[in-house]
């Protein structure tokens, strides 16, 4: 996949990528007033008089979003800086109350870090990348405009305004769409995982201004663009994709690339070049001085530390080695950190109502995890975040299935009944009478009933068609309904088929 | 350094205020006068100097992140030139 | 009742705790000179409601015995720079004209939380940009003072807080609220022969003043004598949480420990500071200065302050670089005057409104800060300056290892007349002694020293460490016992 190359008329050319994702921080007030973050409130009534810019507000950093831009960044692995300070970007926009953004340049709180993304899905480990984080810095959200409520006014909402939001800049180390969408991907993984956002770009917690370039493969960097606000995996791609493609027309063409800020459109697939921005390029940067500098002590950042949770990719390698699940199923567990914990949750509680080792139960947990569970929620259109089955009620399905109670495939029709009905596993199986038997009476005379009607599939596999054996088994086992033991039947069966 | 007409147009458009050819003409020996004279701080060796960041030896506070504040619409909008529906109303952006 | 008008803050506290005059009556009084007199243009909105809410809750604490709040029975005067519930808040520019805040700021806060009134809001210069109150939207203040030439030119009462020092000067009110950037309360006392404090940087909290250079920006208190400015002092200084660079750090009973001794102080005379051409009356005064110094116990040093040149451009791109970022948020969107020319978009819109809304003066300032803090030029102008920002600062530090205070004049002439002095940058010249000690953040304050020849005030300034007000005040004091100023403006408005 690095080797992604876009075919022109003078030859190949390869693609320069780096992102800037906004991330907004996970606090209950804003980053510089008191006023609330929550989503979807009516307009201008999540706005403080800070927020609004009156004349003599001034801002006092919310404590919460530092701690975890800092936890965010350890969780890369990132340079934190004890000594940071935050900076005025100055430019108009009926959005940007203050004139300004409060934002940080010169001294951002983190600083050059590493995230590593797995190019294959099926092996984790097969193809690895390193993508460099350049910095995250903290800053402020704009408001938003409303264009489509009057014919000659747009609207201002200054709710989202001073909402805090991590910047966190990539080198452009990117060279292929499917490399930006699993860095972003692992990205949002690891912010959900630290807790620092919740990462929900169809709310816009999460958007990424992609910096596109082209050039010839190896050869000096060309002039880049930088698409803003796009606010999906999908669409980034699709704007890598459409973007470079468009440079390379342009430069076969004869024509050079702007430097530029462009628009994605999602609906025509396409970037275009946003002017409105165009002028708004002196940003006079300098120290914010109704902030002193942010003087981080070590009691701060060892609380930091202490907090930060098992990242995805230790948590796969602890997956693979100390549970042996195999490498897919402990990828899958691991992406997004709300499967992780529910995972645990069902491994534990397995382990607890069989008696057994989390190793020994992990495989079996893991498999119905992602092939039952997975499937049923995804019919059904919900994540596992609202799942209708708790992990405790999961385990006690499990619980069934590892003790003889039930078949695998009752278990698929218990969980059916448990999501529709939201009962109990073992309720249902008694209500239902789906309890698996191993009355060797009852089987024998289903077996018995089987082999009258079936005389020349019996005579064939006498005559040594070993395979017909599982044509008996699944026979026998519709006509006791799926409760058998299918032990049980198999005994039976050799015995009967002699 | 010293500005031109030119450059007083660029800073009063990056300032986003208004000026005609005559205020910006009467601005060129003003402007230059001012920056002329404080362009004397550059015969100052700062080399191993860092720049004053607090004044007075203090860093920043931090507070707790509780909702203190919001829900405060009409005295948001009170001093508004223009409010409807509850937002800040202006001009129409063409994005 | 009139001659109430001539008592100070601790005079009128005093006779209303005692009752020997009713806080209504000490209101009336005030409000009355404040009407007569509108030729000052001291005023920009009279409040008398406000003065007389709070003289009838002193004087209702007083009627059922309860112990009387720290300025009860007080009214003053509140620069227009401070934001104020319900009353027009405009920083004396037409960008603002019709603000009217729905919140108090903290200092006036606390100011009426110890029991003052206010009789209203006071001129200043534009967004406190100015040193001769020339720069207001709605007409210079003009000074009591006339010379004694008898051509009754209307002269200057400085600034920024011009409406402040005239009215305390006029005996419109006891005492008001000033703010000090590069010198705005020290050198508009200085012309009118008042006394002014600004703080170390940090002591008042900046919440709800409107901001012209924050980094700079310091509320102080002005009134007729040091121990007044004591009192009102401690009532605005205090920490508050919602100006995230104000000093956590107790505010000391300044009045109590007021005392005119200057006994094993050593006090320290910049020799930068006697700059080429200075006036022999300034020079004089500054002898004065010294020698009543000496004469309440003080040790006299000479020190050096090698930077002090370089102050005056320093602050001239720092303060305009903040105050044009400050005032970015004048735009006519949310508050304010809103220009929008017929067919005119958003941006169209904003030059428009701060063309119309915005001084001369104004402009030119955010003009200069704009350019200084511009691609290509920030290194050279804006962190230069504020390197030689931090080398004044050191050249401070250096001269309190030789003394404890700093005797200096407040400004290189008495006030001169309106419209005399029409060049910037002669008007920025100024604030030549004032600017240091603002850069560095430093409490400092003028007293009357004495009148020059054509009987105009001039203020001697006393520069202290940071968080030393209390040996300012003293230092003040000790002045101001042996200065024995009682001259004043004959009433001619």
């Amino acid at each position: 996949m690095s080797n992604y190359r876009i075919q022109g008329a003078t030859g190949e050319w390869e693609v320069v990528i780096g992102l800037e994702v906004h991330a907004q921080v996970t606090s209950k007030a804003k980053l510089f007033s008191g006023a609330s973050t929550a989503f979807g409130a009516e307009p201008n009534t999540q706005v403080s008089l800070v927020d609004a810019a009156m004349p003599g507000m001034l801002p006092v950093p919310n404590r919460e979003c530092i701690r975890q831009a800092v936890r965010t960044g350890m969780a890369i692995n990132a340079v934190i800086n004890k000594w940071s300070r935050f900076d005025r970007k100055n430019y108009f926009y009926a959005d940007l109350p203050q004139g300004y953004q409060i934002s940080q340049l010169y001294h951002p709180l983190v600083g050059e870090g590493v995230i590593e993304v797995s190019l294959d899905e099926k092996d984790p480990e097969a193809e690895v990348k390193e993508i460099g984080v350049e910095r995250i810095h903290v800053e402020q959200d704009a408001g938003k405009l409303m264009h489509d409520q009057h014919p000659t006014r747009s609207y201002v909402d200054l709710n989202r305004s001073g909402v805090a939001l991590m910047e966190i800049v990539s080198r452009p180390d990117m060279r292929s769409p499917q490399e930006a969408g699993a860095y972003l991907t692992k990205l949002r993984s690891i912010l959900r995982y630290v807790g620092s956002c919740d990462g929900n770009m169809d709310q816009g917690s999460m958007r990424a201004d992609v910096n596109v370039s082209v050039r010839k493969p190896g050869g000096e960097l060309g002039t880049r663009t930088e698409t803003k606000n796009v606010n999906s995996v999908r669409f980034v791609m699709q704007a890598i994709e459409q973007e470079a493609q468009r440079q390379v027309d342009v430069l076969e063409s004869g024509g050079r690339i702007v430097q530029e800020t462009r628009l994605f459109d999602p609906d025509k697939g396409e970037t275009r070049s946003m002017r409105s921005k165009e002028d708004a390029h002196d940003y006079r940067y300098f120290p914010d001085p109704d902030l002193l500098p942010l003087v981080l002590d070590d009691a701060f950042l060892d609380e930091c530390r202490a907090t930060l949770p098992e990242l995805p990719d230790a948590k796969r390698r602890r997956y693979e080695g100390d549970l042996g699940l195999p490498a897919y199923n402990a990828a899958v567990l691991t992406a997004d950190a709300e499967t992780a914990r529910w995972f645990e949750a069902l491994l534990a509680e397995s382990a607890r109502i069989q008696k057994k080792g989390e190793a020994e139960v992990a495989k079996a947990a893991s498999n119905w995890l992602i092939s039952e569970l997975f499937g049923a929620l995804n019919r059904l259109g919900k994540d596992i975040e609202n799942s209708p089955v708790s992990p405790e009620k999961g385990a006690e399905l499990l619980g069934l299935v590892a003790d003889g109670t039930i078949s695998g495939s009752i278990a698929k029709q218990v969980l059916e009944i448990m999501l529709e009905t939201g009962d109990a596993p073992a309720k249902i199986v008694e209500e239902k009478g789906l309890k698996q038997t191993s009355d060797t009476g009852a089987i024998e005379a289903e077996i018995a009933k089987v082999l009258e009607a079936n005389p020349d599939k019996v005579a064939d596999y006498r005559g040594g068609k070993d395979k017909l054996f599982g044509f008996f088994v699944g026979q026998t086992m519709k006509a006791m309904q799926g409760k058998a033991n299918p032990q049980v039947v198999n005994e039976l069966l050799k015995k009967a088929l002699g | 350094m010293s500005v031109d007409k030119a450059t007083v147009q660029k800073i009063a458009s990056l300032a986003r205020i208004a000026v005609s050819e005559e205020e910006a003409e009467r601005l060129v020996p003003e402007l230059n006068n001012i920056i002329g004279w404080v362009e004397q701080l550059g015969e100052v060796d700062t080399s191993n100097v860092e720049p004053t960041t607090a004044v007075i030896p203090n860093t920043l506070r931090l507070r707790e992140d509780v909702v203190t504040d919001g829900n405060v619409r009409d005295d948001v909008l009170a001093n508004a030139p223009q409010a409807e529906h509850g937002f800040f109303a202006v001009p129409k952006v063409i994005e | 009742m009139s001659e109430l008008t001539d008592f100070g803050v601790k005079r009128l506290r005093d006779g209303v705790r005692s009752g020997e005059f009713s806080a209504r009556e000490v209101a009336d009084a005030f409000i009355v000179n404040v009407s007569k007199a509108k030729e000052l243009n001291a005023f920009l909105v009279e409040t008398p409601d406000h003065a007389l809410a709070a003289a009838k809750a002193a004087d209702d604490a007083r009627g059922r015995g309860d112990t009387l709040a720290p300025l009860a029975g007080v009214p003053i005067g509140m620069k227009d720079l401070f934001c104020t519930n319900g009353v027009q808040s405009a920083a004396a520019s037409h960008i603002l004209e019709g603000f009217e805040p729905r919140y108090e700021s903290s200092v006036s806060q606390r100011l009426w939380d110890a029991g003052a009134g206010m009789l209203g809001k006071l001129n200043m210069d534009q967004f406190a940009m100015g040193s001769s109150n020339e720069t207001s939207a709605f007409g210079n203040v003009v000074s009591p003072w006339r010379r004694t030439d008898g051509g009754n030119a209307p002269l200057t009462p400085g600034g920024s807080s011009g409406g402040s020092s005239a009215a305390i000067a006029a005996r419109l009110c006891p005492a008001a609220t000033g703010t000090d950037t590069g010198g705005s309360i020290r050198q508009p006392a200085s012309f009118t022969g008042i006394t002014g404090i600004k703080p170390t940087y940090g002591r008042c909290s900046r919440w709800g003043v409107i901001a012209f250079a924050s980094s700079l920006d310091q509320a102080g208190a002005m009134a007729r004598d040091v121990t007044d400015c004591a009192i009102l002092l401690e009532a605005m200084a205090g920490f508050d949480p919602k100006d995230a660079t104000s000093l956590d750090a107790p505010v000391p009973n300044w009045e109590a420990g007021l005392n005119p001794s200057l006994a094993g102080k050593r006090v320290g005379i910049p020799k930068e500071y006697r700059m080429d051409g200075m006036s022999p009356e300034i020079e004089a005064l500054w002898q004065q200065g010294i020698d009543w110094a000496k004469d309440a116990g003080a040790e006299i040093v000479e020190v050096s302050l090698p930077h002090t040149k370089y102050a005056l451009p320093a602050y001239y791109i720092i303060a305009p670089a903040e105050a044009s970022s400050n005032l970015a948020r004048y735009d006519g969107v949310r508050y304010g005057q809103r220009d929008l020319p017929d067919g005119a978009g958003l941006q169209d819109m904003y030059a428009a409104t701060r063309a119309a809304g915005f001084g001369d003066e104004v402009k030119r300032r955010i003009m200069i800060g704009t350019y200084v803090l511009s691609a290509g030029f920030y290194d050279a102008y804006y962190t230069q300056a504020q390197k030689v920002r931090t080398l004044i600062a050191q050249d401070f530090e250096n001269a309190w290892g030789l003394c404890d205070l700093l005797l200096t004049p407040t400004a290189p002439s008495a006030a001169f007349g309106l419209g005399e002095t029409t060049d910037p940058l002669s008007m920025y010249l100024n604030d030549v002694f004032t600017v240091p000690s603002s850069l560095a953040g430093l409490p400092a304050m003028s007293v009357p020293g004495g009148l020059d020849k054509q009987g105009l005030p001039l203020g001697l300034q006393i520069i202290g460490k940071a968080m030393d007000e209390q040996n300012v005040l003293n230092a003040g004091l000790a002045l101001e016992q042996r200065a024995g100023f009682t001259a004043r403006p004959d009433a001619w408005w």
